[in-house]
């Protein structure tokens, strides 16, 4: 188990594949930190060399972007904010429903959780 | 989709007019608008509008984190009633 940038473990799949367990990074961007880092995607992380980590760690650092406990945090001052300035779409945030004006007619379960019935029972 | 950049935040023109008569006369003085599409912009702060939602003019009072929403976004249009109980007939 390699460590990048403290807690990031990625196991022993192909580079490409294990850097994007690091929160903040995906396809795009991992190819993009391994192309300036100068690894091949495929190598296995495992066999990385500590120099080749050091790269990679340089390379996300100095590849400017927010990953991990900055990126959520930033997200969910994102949310706070929406809902502090009592904005529409802070209220939906904070009632559960869909943000961007889809139809809650009918469906909408993801947002909206599991079926519950709601009005007059008899 | 985003607005093109290069066009620069809306802002009725109505109401920017209105929004300068106000500074002019240095007063807080609730403004008026119909204008929902209207972007707040950095001088919008600090005033308080008085925004349609298709029925009343709901009272809304501008911070600087608002800047950048349009004004629309802070007065619903939309009514909740709840689910009610049974009641007798």
């Amino acid at each position: 188990m390699a460590r990048i940038l403290g807690v990031e473990i990625p196991n022993e799949k192909r580079v490409e594949a294990s850097i994007r367990y690091i929160y903040g990074i995906g396809p795009t961007l991992g190819d993009k930190v391994l192309a300036s880092a100068g690894i091949d995607p495929n190598t296995r992380t495992g066999k990385l060399t500590d120099e080749q980590l050091a790269a990679l760690t340089n390379a996300i650092t100095g590849a400017n972007i927010t990953i991990e406990g900055d990126l959520r945090r930033e997200l969910g001052l994102n949310l706070k904010r929406l809902q502090q300035i009592q904005s529409y779409r802070g209220i939906r945030h904070r009632r559960g429903l869909p943000v961007r004006g889809q139809r809650t007619s009918t469906n909408a379960r993801t947002r909206k959780g599991g079926r519950r019935t709601v009005g007059v029972t008899k | 989709m985003g607005r093109s950049l290069k066009k620069g935040p809306f802002v009725d023109q109505k109401l920017l007019e209105k929004i300068d008569a106000q500074n002019d006369a240095k007063s807080k003085r609730p403004i008026k608008t119909w204008s929902r599409r209207s972007m707040v912009t950095p001088d919008f702060v600090g005033h308080t509008f008085m925004v349609h939602n298709g029925k009343d003019f709901l009272s809304v009072y501008v911070t600087e984190n608002m800047v950048g929403h349009k004004l629309g976004e802070f007065s619903s249009t939309r009514k909740f009633l709840a689910h009610g109980s049974l009641t007798k007939k």
